[in-house]
């Protein structure tokens, strides 16, 4: 578990994290993250991925454009792709997110369980972001069109994406098997 | 677990290379303290080290040190292979481990305890095939040596497998067990024998990387990911003005800032003068989280001062370039060979044209950045670098502290492509750290990144051809007119003008008989640096074009073309980089394949266009070749071939991985991507207006096919990227009749059609 300051509390209880908070300053946010609530009691508009990291240290969502255009933060938002660099803590507030860090259960994901057979990072950098789109789109479209899975929009400046087309392949096999 | 060391138990082998790149071995006594820069993660109760990349755990783990800095080239899966191959041990026991920047002061001067460290020039494996795999046997020999003695049986009777020395009477020794003695024995005097290829179990066997699971959990930690408790995150302000100057600033509203601490100048480097610190002057926001930072500079009120190229403009360096070539006067003689001239008077054919290639942004996924933190004796740094030892001479210089004092981290790197070799973001970091007195952690954004960087060269190259009645040719000029690469570069580095822009010996030097290149310099404010296969990006779109041009003016097949003028299979001098030897029927075989594997020559009645180019780089040679069509406003990718030789292939799926990725690379770039400037500012500043390709755009696959070698390996990070905007830009033609000379390809090509 990465450290924790001070100002990210764990809150005691957890009854209902998903309830909507109001976006005062002064009031903390509460945001339910890998399950788990934290409080935010700080700039509300502050984007989500910033609270990722440099509060919570889950670091594995990164930077990479600030301006949702590159994919890097991707987390999931109530199970839907998001971009976490421009999504506001007080929006974040009131759903359920969940980071790379947050997707392996006792097993790892199918998703990074296929990308780790198909070798597929190369720098890495955006693999983390990758790994959530892909998550995403299975889950809505458990057998993916290659037109489906060029729809993910993430950047990968190595050239990674024949090995993540074959990865998101092999996932959606994974997970027709576990569903047998 | 402890990191604790019980230095009296423990001896160490200090291997290092010295400036010749001997290999120098010798024992000296562990220090009390852990050695310094040796990472955590590397020390326990239990374990012993036989030289600095070998550590082996009594349960027979083996722990393999990664010197390499890994930009997503693959070297902290290729270079440990390497020893382990030698090491003799299963790939299944080996634990990676990235070691740090390994600086020693030695009797001779400055050295590396780990060889050299820097990720430039795709020299990686070529290094590490002749010093790693050394180490390797080394710490084997000692192993075989220390069950020699247990057993009391001669040495050369014993052998070894997958981390167990055998005897002829079938005993075994795990190397567990024989470490601790192995470690106390005097190492070879001469080096030892390597393996023959044939004996090898891991090299050449398709290795996926090592540290794989922790990129897909995201426990994989980069540059940007490295804290520090005290540490104030810093972003700054620069001038957008190339060697513009702050003329005064206003911090009212940033101080206002929640979570901002303090606001302090940073002085650029004077105009002329040498860019070995920050690249740009400007305003550092320190703030305790990046979000304070960001909106503290948001609110920062700055002037500036414009600085002398406040007129630059792309359009005008183009005018520039082209009326130099024009007036064909005061060039650099780069290569001279016969008499052109005369090649010409007798010429059947002559064939001109000139191609005009863009500054380029390195555009790493993860930007520039550092955590760095400076104390009276000592300073840290963590950082995605590629030049280690050059950070390591920044801190130096900048703070007054003996190298030795200096720490240096490498963590994976989100990207390199040449834009780490520089330092400039240590150096801000360095001048931001002292101001504030606090560890500092910089961040760039994508902003700053494209704004300021050490960009590829701009420019044109005039070519021109001679046929002979034989439509064979007899003549050619190469000129070029670029922003030279060597500008104001740091610690006192000449270079001739035409580095990294026009290099003697490339194709068709030494094929033609009546040659000249001739460089021309355009002078421009633009910081320029080294991009992915600096040379070969710039100049290959250039050449391989026009070889396609003179095949199509004298009605020859472009490939017969290429391989007539490669001729006969044979080794001829090459004095650049990836030399001493180019070898023709390397790349007329490679070059063979690739047609053949795209089709060449068959009839199509599609509308398809097919295109091919080949290129030497660095020691390996590669060919491209795309089919393409044209629907409405869209360029279609159907097929992607890459074919490459860059020796005995260390890890197939590494090098596999490099093509495909450097042909999406080339794509990308040749497509869609430039820097302009214009009023002595750069024009881009984040994805939308420097469009890397998505998946939806790029080819689905990449057919490539490993020429099977036994020739020594060279690298393969940066092989994959010079033949594809020529093999793109042909393919277009055959698709269209349409010939783009200058890149980026899709605006232009939409210009003309």
């Amino acid at each position: 578990m990465p450290d924790q300051p001070a100002h990210a509390t764990e809150t005691a209880d957890s009854a209902d994290p998903a309830k909507p908070h109001p976006a005062r300053p002064r009031e903390p946010l509460q945001v339910t993250i890998n399950g788990k609530p934290y409080f935010h009691d700080g700039d509300p508009a502050m984007p989500l991925l910033w609270f990722l990291r440099d509060t919570l240290r889950l670091t594995g969502s990164k930077f990479g454009c600030g301006i949702g255009n590159c994919g890097a933060c991707t987390v999931l938002l109530d199970g839907k792709a998001m971009r976490a660099c421009v999504l506001p803590m007080s929006v974040a507030a009131t759903h359920q997110v969940t980071t790379i860090e947050g997707l392996e259960g006792d097993a790892l994901h199918p998703v990074q369980q296929a990308w780790i057979e198909e070798d597929v990072a190369q720098c890495g950098y955006c693999q983390a972001g990758q790994v959530m789109a892909a998550v995403d789109l299975l889950k809505r479209k458990p057998k993916p069109s290659d037109d489906d899975i060029a729809s993910i929009g993430n950047l990968c400046r190595c050239g990674t994406y024949p090995r993540i087309r074959k990865a998101i392949l092999r996932a959606a096999e994974l997970m027709q098997g576990e569903r047998k | 677990m402890t990191a604790r060391v019980d230095a009296g138990r423990r001896r160490f082998l200090a291997i290092s290379l010295t400036a010749a790149g001997a290999l120098v071995v010798g024992i000296r006594r562990a220090n009390a303290a852990p050695t310094p820069g040796v990472p955590p993660e590397l020390l326990g109760d239990d374990l012993t080290d036989l030289g600095p990349f070998v550590r082996i755990e009594r349960d027979n783990r083996i722990v393999i040190g990664a010197r390499g800095c890994e930009i997503g080239q693959g070297v902290i899966t290729s270079l440990p292979m390497l020893v382990a191959e030698e090491l003799d041990v299963d790939w299944a026991q080996v634990r990676v481990v990235q070691l740090p920047y390994g600086y020693i002061d030695t009797d001779q001067g400055p050295s590396n305890r780990y060889g050299d460290q820097g990720a430039g020039g795709s020299t990686s494996v070529s290094d590490g095939w002749k010093d790693l795999r050394e180490a390797g046997a080394t710490a084997r020999w000692l192993l075989v040596q220390a069950a020699a003695k247990e057993w009391g049986l001669p040495a050369e009777q014993l052998r070894t497998e997958a981390g167990e020395v055998l005897a002829p009477d079938g005993r075994k020794l795990s190397y567990g067990a024989l470490a601790r003695s192995a470690a106390a024995i005097a190492p070879p005097d001469q080096p030892v024998a390597l393996k023959r290829p044939e004996q090898f179990r891991i090299i050449g066997k398709p290795t996926r990387v090592v540290d794989a699971r922790e990129i897909v959990t995201g426990r994989s930690r980069f540059g940007i990911d490295e804290y520090a408790a005290d540490a104030l995150v810093a972003v700054i302000l620069r001038c957008p003005y190339l060697d513009g100057a702050l003329e005064s600033f206003d911090d009212a509203e940033t101080r206002k800032v929640a979570g901002v601490v303090d606001v302090v100048a940073i002085a650029g480097p004077k105009p002329g003068e040498p860019f070995d610190g920050p690249l740009a002057s400007g305003v550092a926001v320190l703030a305790e989280h990046t979000w304070a930072a960001l909106r503290g500079r948001e609110l920062l009120k700055v002037q500036w001062k414009q600085g002398p190229w406040s007129g630059e403009s792309s359009g005008a360096l183009a005018a520039r370039a082209n009326e130099l070539l024009d007036r064909n006067e005061g060039g650099t003689g780069v290569r001279h060979d016969g008499d052109y001239a005369k090649a010409r008077k007798q010429a059947r054919n002559v064939v001109e044209a000139r191609y005009e290639v863009p500054f380029l942004a390195h555009a790493t996924m993860e930007p520039p950045g550092a955590l760095i933190e400076i104390k009276q004796d000592s300073a840290r740094l963590v950082a995605s670098l590629q030049s280690p030892g050059g950070a390591s001479e920044m801190i130096a210089r900048m703070t007054g502290l003996a190298r030795k004092d200096i720490e240096v981290r490498m963590t994976r790197a989100g990207g390199g492509f040449g834009r780490r070799l520089e330092n400039d973001f240590v150096a801000e970091a360095v001048l931001v750290a002292k101001a504030a007195g606090k560890p500092v952690k910089l961040m760039w954004t994508r902003e700053d990144d494209l704004q300021h960087d050490f960009y590829r060269p701009f420019g044109v190259h005039a070519l021109s051809a001679t046929l002979d009645r034989r439509k064979q040719v007899s003549g050619w000029t190469h000129r070029c007119a670029a922003t030279p690469r060597p500008y104001r570069e740091g610690g006192g580095r000449k270079r001739p003008i035409n580095t990294g822009c026009l290099e003697a010996d490339d194709f068709p030097a030494g094929l033609v008989a009546n040659l000249d290149k001739t460089f021309f310099a355009v002078e421009s404010g633009m910081p320029r640096g080294w991009w992915r296969a600096p040379l070969h990006t710039f100049h290959a779109f250039a050449v391989q074009s026009f070889i396609d041009e003179i095949a199509i003016a004298s009605k020859q097949d472009a490939v017969k073309l290429r391989l007539a003028m490669l001729g006969e299979p044979r080794k001829i001098p090459y004095s650049g980089h990836g030399g001493p030897q180019f070898d023709t029927g390397r790349l007329a075989e490679v070059l063979r394949r690739c047609a053949a594997k795209i089709g060449w020559g068959e009839r199509r009645d599609d509308g398809h266009g097919i295109g091919i180019a080949c290129h030497f780089t660095f020691g390996g040679y590669t060919a491209h070749a795309f089919e393409v069509s044209i629907e409405g406003r869209e360029l279609r990718i159907h097929r992607a071939v890459c074919v490459v030789d860059v020796g005995r292939a260390v890890n197939p799926l590494g090098v596999e991985a490099q093509m495909m990725g450097g042909t999406i690379d080339g794509l990308s770039t040749a497509l869609h991507l430039a820097i302009t400037v214009k009023e002595g500012q750069v024009q881009q500043h984040n994805f939308p207006d420097y469009p890397l390709l998505r998946m939806a755009q790029a080819p689905r696959g990449v057919e490539v096919e490993i020429v099977a070698s036994d020739a020594d390996p060279v690298g393969a990070g940066e092989m994959g990227v010079p033949s594809v905007a020529p093999a793109l830009a042909n393919a277009v033609y055959a698709a269209t009749t349409v010939r783009v000379r200058k890149l980026p390809l899709m605006p232009e090509l939409m210009r003309m059609l």
